[in-house]
């Protein structure tokens, strides 16, 4: 196989990583309205947790992303 | 950040790279240390100098009816003062400058890359795990200080089967060491693919002609999402500080 063809392959499979930040966030948010749908006044309290864990979340799929970028351009 | 890349593979000459260049504006060579002032260090100074123009303008005629630039300054305290205080207790306030120009920094250094042709200083790995490293040996430090070599317990989870100890104690040690690489890394992963993203799909607009509308206005959200997601990567920054500094000063006990 050719160089460039790897880099470009080994990109998309890096990318696999952001669907575990989708499935991720989705869970976050999903479990936030679903606490804040069954005790609307503890929800506003909890809103700077949601944001972090948010944040977290989408770190761990840059990760694949970032690894992803160096191959293309890097590389 | 190599930005040689885009050459030669047919991109027609989109290169989302080129805006991590690091290039020298003065060159200074101190023995084999190149030491030169590059437009990152210019970026530096551009962040600290507006940072100390903010703070010093708006506490400069302390109202008590606070103008909106003296409530912004007032409100930026407030936040940081509440988190180490939530995080850390009252006796980590001794560590609310730390937390606060840390903050503060990584929050105008994502902010003011945000001002197109700027240039993004936490977009680079050696910016934030340098910040992550030093944060790193300053808590572990810390946590030795307060706690002698007992520091070492808070490698062993309370309540644990003697058994377990020796599984258990490599890998807490592990992740406690991973800890200021996931810390510099998260930053600099958001800051770099974010202003790729933004790159790559603005450059869909020039490319699709009149079409390039429907990239447009998808950029004018992207844009917004990446203003919330450099202020929540300053504000994670700024609460793992927190956090680790609470398992240094207080180890398992909250």
């Amino acid at each position: 196989m050719e160089a460039e063809a790897a880099k470009y392959i080994g990109a998309g499979i890096a990318c696999i990583a952001l669907a575990g930040a989708g499935a991720g966030i989705g869970t976050i948010f999903g479990n936030y309205l679903q606490g804040a749908l069954r005790n609307p006044s503890a929800a506003p309290g909890q809103f700077g947790n949601v944001l972090l864990g948010f944040a977290l979340a989408e770190a761990t799929g840059l990760f694949g992303l970032v690894i992803a970028l160096l191959l293309l351009f890097a590389v | 950040m190599a930005s040689e890349g885009a050459d030669g593979h047919g991109s027609k000459g989109i290169d989302p790279m080129h805006q991590f260049e690091v290039k020298s504006l003065v060159d200074i060579q101190l023995g084999p240390v190149d030491a030169s002032f590059t437009n990152a260090s210019l970026w530096m100074v551009i962040v600290v100098v507006t940072i100390c123009a903010f703070m010093l303008l708006s506490t400069s005629r302390r109202a008590l009816i606070p103008s909106r630039l003296q409530s912004l300054a007032e409100m930026s305290y407030e936040f940081i003062a509440n988190m180490v205080r939530d995080n850390v207790g009252k006796d980590g306030m001794g560590y609310f400058p730390f937390i606060f120009s840390l903050f503060m920094f990584v929050l105008f250094a994502n902010m003011l890359g945000m001002i197109p042709w700027s240039f993004t200083v936490t977009s680079h790995i050696i910016v934030t795990f340098a910040m992550a490293l030093f944060i790193f040996i300053g808590v572990t430090l810390l946590g030795f200080i307060k706690h002698g070599l007992g520091f070492i317990g808070f490698f062993v989870p309370s309540g644990l089967p003697v058994a377990l100890v020796p599984v258990l104690f490599p890998i807490e040690v592990i992740s406690y060491l991973t800890r200021p690489i996931s810390l510099s890394v998260r930053l600099f992963a958001n800051m770099l693919a974010g202003h790729t993203m933004l790159k790559v799909f603005a450059s869909f607009v020039g490319l699709m002609g009149i079409w390039g509308v429907a990239p447009l206005v998808f950029m004018v959200g992207l844009t917004g999402l990446e203003f919330l997601v450099a202020f929540l990567q300053a504000y994670v920054f700024a609460i793992l500080t927190c956090i680790y500094l609470n398992d240094a000063l207080h180890m398992h006990s909250h």
